[in-house]
């Protein structure tokens, strides 16, 4: 089961290292730290907003999960830097990955 | 390790015009030749390319059309600073003897697919570069406490350079207020805090002491180089208000060149967007952390050009495989004393500041005579 075979599902995984357990961003079926294969965490992860702007309604944060994954996603209301959030909704479109967040 | 120096170069108008990518290369290689008659071109050993375009084989291409037929031909891709990873690419032929005189030529088209990292999935649905910018510079005005029309100063300051630059794409000058007038991208971001993707090519003839001597009396010397790559994907960048890279970069080449950064008479540093010239300065050590935009607003008051003389990427244009190269020659044209009405004081050692993907690489050159 690979990440983006859950993300084209609509849901967010987390890769980790079987063998040391280190958090691999972006995804991949190795770790960059030992080589090991990693698995795939499932679950509701909190992340928090690093920085934000703006695009017409739609806001553009990055957001920080585990203190090793960034990523960026949108978010319909209006953020606040160091706001606790969860991802609401994702996928891949067009071979695009996206994220949005509550 | 040998001498490496830059002996001739060539350049045409950057411009939004639709040309093949084999036309401009051949253009400003070119125009090289053409104002360098003397040099015999059988004896260039290895052509670099510098490109992200899609064309195949552009190395042995334009070498075809040039007539020559080196020992090494290639293309050399690293987006936005294809161009001066080509330069240490070449100083690396001739300093290890492998070569003799490089021919380095960078191209690309308005429409050149380098614009976007597609690998970059951690950025979501927000691929283009105007988001990684946004974030930055909204970054940098709340660590520093610096307004929308503090960071339009830095367009305003290139646009009037590349006034003097007649193959900058901008022949106007803007107001701040011009600046924050124009079209609203994002929350943090104006059309005019841009640089614009345009088509350009820049070439450049580097030598060995040995033969630089016996083309040149003027040669412009790489006395320092400074390369890092801190990752390809823009959230890895741990700080969102300084340029990790060019940090690193920056004191590696100042190191190699036994300069300090006090020495610098001139530097081209890549504002591929308003913010990231003061980023730049700062991580260089021209100035302390926040105080980027002190220096740009005392440099653009005092009508100094040290910075950016040609314009930057804001007022020159932005064609990805041809900017360093453009920033290099500007550089060497100041040292020489030929940049005509944007020439500088003292200008006797010269830095070159170029980086790809939101500074997540940077590549820095110090030049001099």
């Amino acid at each position: 089961m690979s990440f983006e075979t859950e993300l084209s599902k609509g849901k967010f995984s987390i890769p980790e290292c079987l063998t040391c357990k280190k958090i691999i961003w972006p995804p991949s079926e190795f770790c960059d730290n030992c080589n090991g294969e990693t698995s795939l965490k499932k679950g509701e992860f909190e992340g928090k907003i690093i920085e934000f702007s703006r695009q017409d309604k739609n806001y553009f944060c990055m957001v920080e999960f585990f203190d090793s994954i960034r990523l960026i996603a949108k978010m319909t209301t209006n953020p606040k830097k160091d706001q606790i959030v969860k991802i609401s909704k994702c996928g891949i479109t067009n071979g695009n990955y996206f994220f949005e967040i509550i | 390790m040998q001498k490496v120096g830059i002996i001739a170069h060539g350049i045409i108008p950057f411009t939004k015009e639709d040309h093949k990518i084999e036309s401009i290369l051949h253009k400003s290689t070119n125009d090289l030749f053409q104002k360098n008659t003397n040099i015999d071109k059988k004896e260039i050993d290895a052509v670099l390319v510098s490109t992200n375009n899609n064309s195949k084989y552009l190395s042995p291409v334009l070498s075809e059309m040039l007539g020559i037929q080196p020992k090494i031909a290639h293309s050399i891709e690293s987006l936005c600073n294809s161009g001066t990873n080509s330069i240490v690419s070449a100083y690396s032929y001739i300093s290890s003897g492998l070569a003799d005189m490089v021919l380095v030529s960078g191209a690309e088209r308005y429409d050149s697919p380098g614009q976007i990292l597609e690998w970059d999935n951690s950025r979501g649905e927000f691929k283009h570069p105007i988001f990684w910018a946004s974030i930055f510079s909204k970054s940098y005005k709340r660590k520093f406490g610096i307004s929308d029309e503090q960071l339009a100063l830095v367009s305003v300051k290139n646009h009037k350079q590349a006034k003097e630059n007649p193959n900058a794409i901008s022949k106007k000058t803007y107001t701040v207020k011009d600046v924050i007038n124009s079209k609203k991208l994002t929350d943090d971001l104006r059309l005019l805090d841009c640089s614009r993707p345009c088509t350009g090519s820049a070439s450049v003839l580097l030598a060995s002491e040995e033969m630089a001597k016996k083309y040149t009396d003027m040669p412009i010397w790489i006395t320092g180089i400074g390369q890092k790559t801190t990752s390809a994907g823009f959230t890895k960048n741990t700080s969102l208000s300084s340029m990790e890279s060019t940090k690193i970069a920056g004191q590696s080449a100042l190191k190699m060149s036994n300069h300090t950064v006090s020495d610098i008479d001139v530097a081209e540093v890549h504002d591929a967007f308003s913010v990231c010239e003061p980023m730049a300065l700062e991580s260089i050590g021209f100035t302390n952390p926040g105080k980027g935009m002190s220096m740009v607003k005392e440099l653009h008051d005092t009508n100094n050009f040290k910075i950016n003389p040609r314009g930057g990427l804001i007022g020159t244009g932005h064609p990805l495989g041809a900017t360093g190269i453009s920033q290099t020659i500007e550089i060497v044209q100041q040292i020489q004393k030929t940049a005509g009405n944007r020439q500088t004081d003292n200008a006797n050692v010269g830095l070159v500041h170029n980086m790809s993907a939101a500074s997540t690489s940077s590549t820095v050159l110090v030049l001099e005579r």
